[in-house]
């Protein structure tokens, strides 16, 4: 699958569930979103090797 | 995970609330409590005019959002400050703003141009009055003073922001780190006018975690700018925001627990406003807004070279 954060891009070759991706990406899921082939979905959730999966920042500053 | 009202597959989980939720259940659930919200602290009615300050970021657009899914009479407010920052900032986040209020008749957009009007940029403000590292100081002066001035000049009697959860908690975190007692004295979701004939200030999202926030603006696909304001780099609020965030994570619901009973206290009479404040104001000799300076405000200064 493929996964975009903020510019950046890796690809995961073996299935796993989106918060195992949250951790290994070491982000924490209060700080994301994460769209599975454009759906919203929750942590639970497993994601495939033909996902598209793209992970929303939530924080904002200033 | 199963949505807890219909029992399809949920879209996201709120810890805090051990509340899962489907795409329909959340957006119904995230209208009602911004309904609730407004009720609740006695924010405006159907009767009041509303402008709300449109960044063209999520929280903003989704509070203009709602509030016209609401049938409230809410007008957008752009202030365009003139900040580039290698992605055209200002330019693109006016562009977003100006989208959403195309796709709905009867709304009106009022943008109001820093650098056209007064004649400089807010960074360029900064770097001639020497604040050079960070020009949020007189950023946040001149957008308070021209949403105070267009509410006034154009009989908005409310003006909405759209400050969240997690905003107002680094606000608090950061006042009670050092004891500002004058700006928890006026923390809260509703911020009485500063002086006659102005508009009061509401924060209707102020309950909502930023992460909901987010979620409904994806979810409603509504089109903000994800890019931040380049100056919020490396902000304390955002030092703050992180900190914060460490402890949610290992206790959901901290932050809404840290604001409602800060509110709670407030509400007891921790922190009473002393009576003198309100009687040191008085309007500047140049823009009539209050004002503790002996002759012209913060703003009016600004400008005199
Ligand atoms: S980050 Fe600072 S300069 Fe940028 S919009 Fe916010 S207050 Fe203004
Ligand atoms: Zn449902
Ligand atoms: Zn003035």
């Amino acid at each position: 699958m493929n996964v975009t954060f903020r510019q950046k891009q890796w690809t995961f070759d073996s299935p796993l569930t989106v918060s195992q991706l949250l951790k290994k990406l070491r982000l924490l899921p209060e700080t994301v979103l994460v769209v599975r082939n454009g759906q919203l979905v929750t942590e639970d959730q497993h994601l495939q090797p033909g996902d598209d999966v793209r992970i929303v920042a939530v924080v904002s500053g200033g | 995970m199963r949505c807890r009202k219909c029992g399809a597959p949920a879209v996201i989980n709120l810890r805090h609330h051990k509340l899962a939720l489907c795409a329909e259940d959340f957006q119904t659930w995230f209208v009602d409590q911004t309904q609730r919200s407004i009720r609740k602290y006695e924010m405006f009615t159907h009767d009041d005019r509303i402008l709300v300050a449109v960044s063209g970021g999520k929280d903003s657009l989704a509070l203009w959002d709602v509030l016209l899914r609401l049938g409230y009479q809410a007008d957008g407010l752009y202030i365009d400050l003139g900040i580039d920052g290698g992605l055209r900032y200002s330019e693109q986040s006016k562009a977003k703003a100006l989208a959403f209020a195309g796709q709905h008749d009867q709304v009106r957009l009022m943008v109001v141009d820093i650098p056209g009007r007064y004649g400089e940029s807010v960074p360029d403000v900064a770097r001639r009055r020497r604040q050079q590292q960070r020009p949020c100081a007189i950023c946040g002066l001149i957008k308070r003073h021209e949403m105070n001035r267009i509410a006034l000049a154009e009989g908005y009697q409310v003006l909405a922001t759209g400050h969240n959860l997690d905003d107002e908690v680094a606000v608090l975190f950061g006042n009670v780190l050092h004891w500002q007692v004058g700006y928890l004295q006026r923390q809260g979701p509703v911020l009485p006018a500063d002086g006659e004939g102005l508009a009061q200030k509401v924060k209707p999202f102020c309950r909502f975690y930023e992460r909901e926030t987010a979620a409904y603006t994806l979810i409603r696909g509504l089109d903000y700018i994800y890019e931040e304001c380049p100056f919020s780099l490396g902000a304390t609020s955002l030092k703050h925001k992180e900190t914060l965030t460490q402890l949610e994570h290992e206790a959901p619901g901290t932050k809404l627990h840290f604001y409602l009973s800060f509110l709670k206290a407030k509400r007891q009479g921790l922190l009473c406003p002393s009576e003198a404040s309100a009687e040191m104001l008085h309007p500047c000799q140049v823009c009539g807004q209050p004002t503790i300076a002996p002759a012209l405000c913060a703003f009016c200064r600004l400008w005199q070279s």
